[in-house]
Parts: C-alpha cells; sequence; structure tokens
C-alpha cells in the first residue's frame, strides 16, 4: 500500500436487500475514501443506507458488489478467520452501546482479548486497566453494565472496540441515544484518541452538530447515494445540495433567526433600495473589513439584524443578516463586489420568503397528523 | 413433638402408606432417577437443538434455511405427539435402544424425546432473546460462531436457562407419573396402581406431597440460582 493510500477506500458499492416481494436497494454505487487520520462524518436521515455503507467497512455486511479496500486489504475476498482477524483492527462503536449485560465492565472491555489474543492473562488485565483508565471508567471495572448511565456505557463500548489497538473505529449513531451534554464529553473523547492514538474514525450520525464539533470531512447521504462530500469548511460554507442546506440549518439556526426578522413590520416594508441579505463566510475572507468597505466604497449604509460566527477546523466561519441601503444601483454593485471577495450572498425577498414559511408549516402539519 | 413423631401418630391417619414405607421409597427413587437422567440426557439434546434452531434460523450466525427448516418441523411433530401415545409408538425404538421396552430404564428413552423438544423450544425462546446488537458487537471484534455460541448466546442468556430448565425439569416430573404404563414404576405409578385401584387414599395423597416437595425444593433452588446470575 502506497503511504498516501487511503486507509478505507469503497469503490462502486452496491448493496442490495432481497425480499419476498421486492428487492431494495440500500447503497447505490458509493465511492468513498477515508484518509488515515481522518475523521469522516456521513450524515443523513434515517433510511439513508448510512448504517449498512460503514457495515460494509468490516464486511458485517457483504456488498452486492464493488471493492472494499482496508489498510490495503481486499475485504471482499476474505473468509472465516482471514475476515476475523481483519475485524479485529476495525473497532466498532453503536447506538444502543451493545454490552453484554452478564459480564462485568471490566470482562466487556476483556471480551475481544479472549477470543485469541496471544497476550498473557497478566498483560491481558493490565491492558483492561489500561483501557478503562482511557475512558475514565476504572472505578467501574467490578460493576455490571445495568449500573451505568447511558454515556458511562459507551465510554465501555470504546474502551472494548479499542482492545484489540484497532486503526479504525466506525461509530454507528454513538452519540444518538444520549443527551447533548453526554454527547460532547463522548465526541471529545473520540477526538482525543483521533489526536492522541491516530485512530481513524468514521462517525455515522443525523446530527449536524456532532459533526461540526469533530469531523475534518463530511459525506451527506441520501436514498443509498452520497450526494455531497467534501471538507467540513467547504460543506459549510459552500453547501450546494437542498440536503446538505438543510443539515447545515438544523445546526446553525440561521433559518430561525430570518423567519423572526421577516416577522418585524419595519422588515416587511423595506424601502426599494433596500435590501434584505445573508452573507455566509468562511475563514480567509473574514480578514478584510468588509462591512467597512461597504459604505467607503459604496455609500451603502449596512443595518445588522443578526450573526453568528463558529469555529470549525480551527477557521471561523460565519453568517451574517443585514438591510443594505444606498442610492440607486450601489446596493447591486457592492454585492458584486462582496461576491469578488468570496463571500456567499443570499438575497432574500420578504413575500417570497413569508410565502415559503407558511408552505412549510403546512407541510409538517400534515406530517404530524401522518404521524399520529 | 413426641406424638407427631411417633409410629403410632402416622398409622393413625395413614395406615396403608406406613404399611407400604418400603414402597414409597423406591418409588421415589425411581422417579428421582427418571428425571435426573432422562433431564440430563433431553438438556444436552435440547440445548443443541435449541443452539441448531437459533444460528440457522433466517438471519442467524449461521443461517441455513434447509437445516432450520428440517429442525423446526422435527421439534413441533415431537411436541405434538401426547406422551402416553409417544411412550407405545416409540416401543420397538427402546427396545433396540435399552435392550426392554419395559420397567424404569425403558422409561428413560421416551421421557427423554418427549423432553428434548419441548426443551429445545424453551432454549431457543431464550437465546432469540439475546440483542441481536450484542451478536453483531461480538461479530465486530471478530468472535467466531462457536465463540458467539458459548461465550455470547449461553452466557448471555443463563439466567433464562435456569429459568426455564426449572420449567421443564418439573414438566419432566409430570411425565413420570406416565410411566408407570410401561412398568417405570416411580411415585405417579403408586399414587395410581396401588393408591387408586385399591381405594387406599393416603397412598395417593402421600405420593402427591412427595412430588409437591421435590417440585418446590427445584422451583425455589432454580428461582435463587437464576436471580443470582442476572445482572440485567
Amino acid at each position: 500500500m502506497a503511504a498516501n493510500a487511503p486507509i478505507i477506500d469503497l469503490k462502486g458499492i452496491d448493496v442490495t436487500f432481497k425480499e419476498a416481494d421486492r428487492t431494495v436497494r440500500a447503497v447505490k454505487n458509493v465511492d468513498l475514501e477515508v484518509a488515515k487520520g481522518d475523521i469522516y462524518g456521513i450524515v443523513g436521515y434515517s433510511g439513508a443506507g448510512k448504517s449498512t455503507l460503514v457495515r460494509v467497512i468490516n464486511q458485517l455486511q457483504r456488498q452486492t458488489s464493488g471493492k472494499v479496500t482496508v489498510s490495503g486489504q481486499n475485504m471482499g475476498a476474505l473468509k472465516g478467520k482471514a475476515l476475523r482477524q481483519a475485524r479485529t483492527k476495525i473497532g466498532m462503536i453503536f447506538q444502543h452501546f451493545n454490552l453484554m449485560n452478564e459480564r462485568t465492565i471490566g470482562d466487556n472491555v476483556m471480551f475481544p482479548l479472549l477470543l485469541g489474543s496471544k497476550l498473557s492473562r497478566h498483560d491481558k488485565q493490565a491492558k483492561v486497566d489500561e483501557l478503562l483508565d482511557l475512558v475514565g471508567l476504572s472505578e467501574k471495572k467490578n460493576d455490571y453494565p445495568a449500573q451505568l448511565s447511558g454515556g458511562q456505557k459507551q465510554r465501555v463500548a470504546i474502551a472494548r472496540a479499542l482492545a484489540n489497538d484497532p486503526e479504525i473505529l466506525i461509530s454507528d449513531e454513538a452519540t444518538s441515544a444520549l443527551d447533548p451534554k453526554t454527547t460532547s464529553s463522548i465526541l471529545d473523547l473520540l477526538k482525543n484518541l483521533n489526536e492522541k492514538l491516530g485512530l481513524t474514525v468514521v462517525l455515522i450520525t443525523h446530527e449536524m452538530q456532532a459533526v461540526k464539533s469533530i469531523c475534518n470531512k463530511v459525506a451527506v447521504m441520501q436514498s443509498g447515494e452520497i450526494v455531497e462530500r467534501g471538507d467540513l469548511l467547504t460543506i459549510f460554507s459552500k453547501p450546494t445540495q437542498q440536503l446538505t442546506k438543510e443539515f447545515i440549518e438544523t445546526s446553525s439556526q440561521i433559518d430561525a433567526a430570518l423567519a423572526n426578522v421577516v416577522a418585524q413590520p419595519s422588515i416587511q416594508h423595506l424601502q426599494a433600495n433596500e435590501r434584505l441579505v445573508v452573507l455566509s463566510y468562511a475563514g480567509a475572507s473574514t480578514d478584510d473589513p468588509l462591512i467597512a468597505q461597504l459604505y467607503e466604497q459604496f455609500k451603502v449604509t449596512p443595518n445588522i439584524l443578526f450573526g453568528n460566527v463558529e469555529i470549525l477546523q480551527n477557521t471561523p466561519v460565519g453568517n451574517l443578516g443585514l438591510v443594505l441601503s444606498g442610492e440607486g444601483d450601489a446596493v447591486d454593485k457592492a454585492l458584486a463586489y462582496v461576491k469578488e471577495q468570496g463571500v456567499t450572498v443570499r438575497q432574500i425577498s420578504v413575500a417570497e420568503y413569508q410565502a415559503e414559511l407558511a408552505r412549510k408549516a403546512a407541510e409538517a402539519d400534515t406530517n404530524d397528523e401522518g404521524e399520529a | 413433638m413426641t406424638t407427631i413423631l411417633a409410629t403410632d401418630f402416622w398409622t393413625s391417619i395413614m395406615p396403608n402408606v406406613v404399611a407400604n414405607k418400603d414402597v414409597f421409597i423406591q418409588s421415589t427413587w425411581e422417579t428421582i432417577y427418571m428425571t435426573l437422567v432422562s433431564g440430563i440426557i433431553a438438556g444436552i439434546l435440547g440445548i443443541i437443538i435449541g443452539i441448531a434452531l437459533v444460528v440457522t434460523a433466517p438471519g442467524g450466525i449461521l443461517a441455513n434455511r434447509t437445516t432450520y427448516w428440517i429442525l423446526d418441523k422435527l421439534v413441533n411433530i415431537f411436541r405434538s405427539i401426547p406422551f402416553i401415545i409417544l411412550l407405545a409408538v416409540i416401543a420397538p425404538f427402546t427396545r433396540l435402544l435399552v435392550g426392554t421396552s419395559i420397567g424404569t430404564t425403558a422409561a428413560l428413552v421416551p421421557l427423554t424425546i418427549g423432553t428434548a423438544p419441548f426443551y429445545a423450544r424453551q432454549v431457543q425462546n431464550a437465546l432469540v432473546d439475546v440483542d441481536r446488537g450484542i451478536i453483531e458487537a461480538a461479530e465486530a471484534v471478530g468472535a467466531s460462531p462457536m465463540q458467539i455460541i458459548f461465550r455470547v448466546y449461553l452466557r448471555e442468556a443463563l439466567p433464562d436457562l435456569i429459568r426455564t430448565s426449572v420449567v421443564t425439569v418439573i414438566s419432566l416430573i409430570g411425565l413420570t407419573a406416565m410411566a408407570g404404563a410401561i412398568g417405570g414404576g416411580g411415585l405417579g405409578n403408586t399414587a395410581i396402581s396401588i393408591g387408586y385401584d385399591r381405594f387406599e387414599n393416603d397412598i395417593t395423597i402421600m405420593a402427591m406431597i412427595i412430588i409437591l416437595a421435590i417440585v418446590f425444593i427445584i422451583q425455589i433452588l432454580g428461582d435463587l440460582w437464576a436471580r443470582k446470575t442476572d445482572h440485567r
């Protein structure tokens, strides 16, 4: 394997389930490359095929067609003992932890070491202690899973997944059953393991917040396909797909702020020379004194309505809601200039936006009724 | 105290029991012998068949449609045959196996065949209750099918297995009462062929009391053990 070859390389993966009366194509011709040291987020709604796709990596799910290469090994060709050996190098954690209820915490972590590890009994115990220490649960060694909280259970599951010193950790909705505070502590732990052990992490989730806080790359999945992918910053600052925008919105609340703004009378009755816009920017483009330039160069007055800045991958990503007012075509010229600076401009027509909101609300209502 | 322990007292309320003390001691042993031996053999068979049903079922770790179908149907058929008929029907097979078709040892064969499928179903139900996610987690760390069976399925289902074993043993004791039909002896036989047929009601009642005592002891010990192993 070449030094810079991806640690996980999926090529043209298709997974089809045959049921009695129909066939379901859960994953459709997906290519995915994960580099060593990545924390790769895969987001999508439930049923998008995320879990099926990641199970192809350790072959818990065999692909119908396509090629799976992990650490240079062609996984599809492995069977029996060779496959089980390869799996020991791919840790996995789950939404519902999947700990063994009748074994203590220590024995749960010990479990992978009982399956053919060549360590001595003493070394195995030492390894278990070291792992429990790593996840901060040393004092729970002799407790049973039923005595632990969800976050603690997931920590045990992480320790178990790391018992065989894997190079890859697959996280299948591992934080979805946890509260926000516990979620962020588990995510911090994953990030920490990534940095400390050089662990490559593949993280599936439906929460963009989780992706935002630790991933460096992200793929968005819908109906078995990856509809958009890239590094975190690009996806967040310049999403191209509607679904991606939806996911980003769930974590940034820009639309919620906009909905508030358009409800205000002063915004509903904008003058002809006034314009409601949202500027989105990432990284270097935020260094220039853009707002000051608007007035100095174009005599355009910006009225700031709301704004937020987040730090993703040590780079600021911001959104700014403004009303711009200026003489003649000054506003248009100013916006053209802003676009040249690498800032994404979204012009909003208040009437259209309100109609859009009303339509969405009606949709949500019918959905609720459908569920009830 | 002295009056309760005195032979006079027992002779006055259960005259026939006292007269037939040796019969009771022997038939109690016969019941225990039949329960124990057929219980152990049926237990082993039932666990093997139960495991086989779970792992070969669709979606199981060794899914195999044909094996599952055959086992499933066999279990259903043998569970459906009334025990008293089974005793008679398999008599030739019993003779082939133990050399005779009457007597306590001969009763072991139908008792085993009558119990194993019942127990297999109970084992299957206990194992199926092990969370699929736990099995998947074991597969993900590289456990082999044998390791999953012994270190995950049987271990995780242990409290349920103990409980279902108790149910099975108790129903097996019930079956031993019918073994008298082929000369198997035991407490059931004593209750009917001595107590009932000769109108010696105290014998019937005493046989019942001893069987109840055995059942209660097994139930209590089983419950204690199951509770001790259960950490859910």
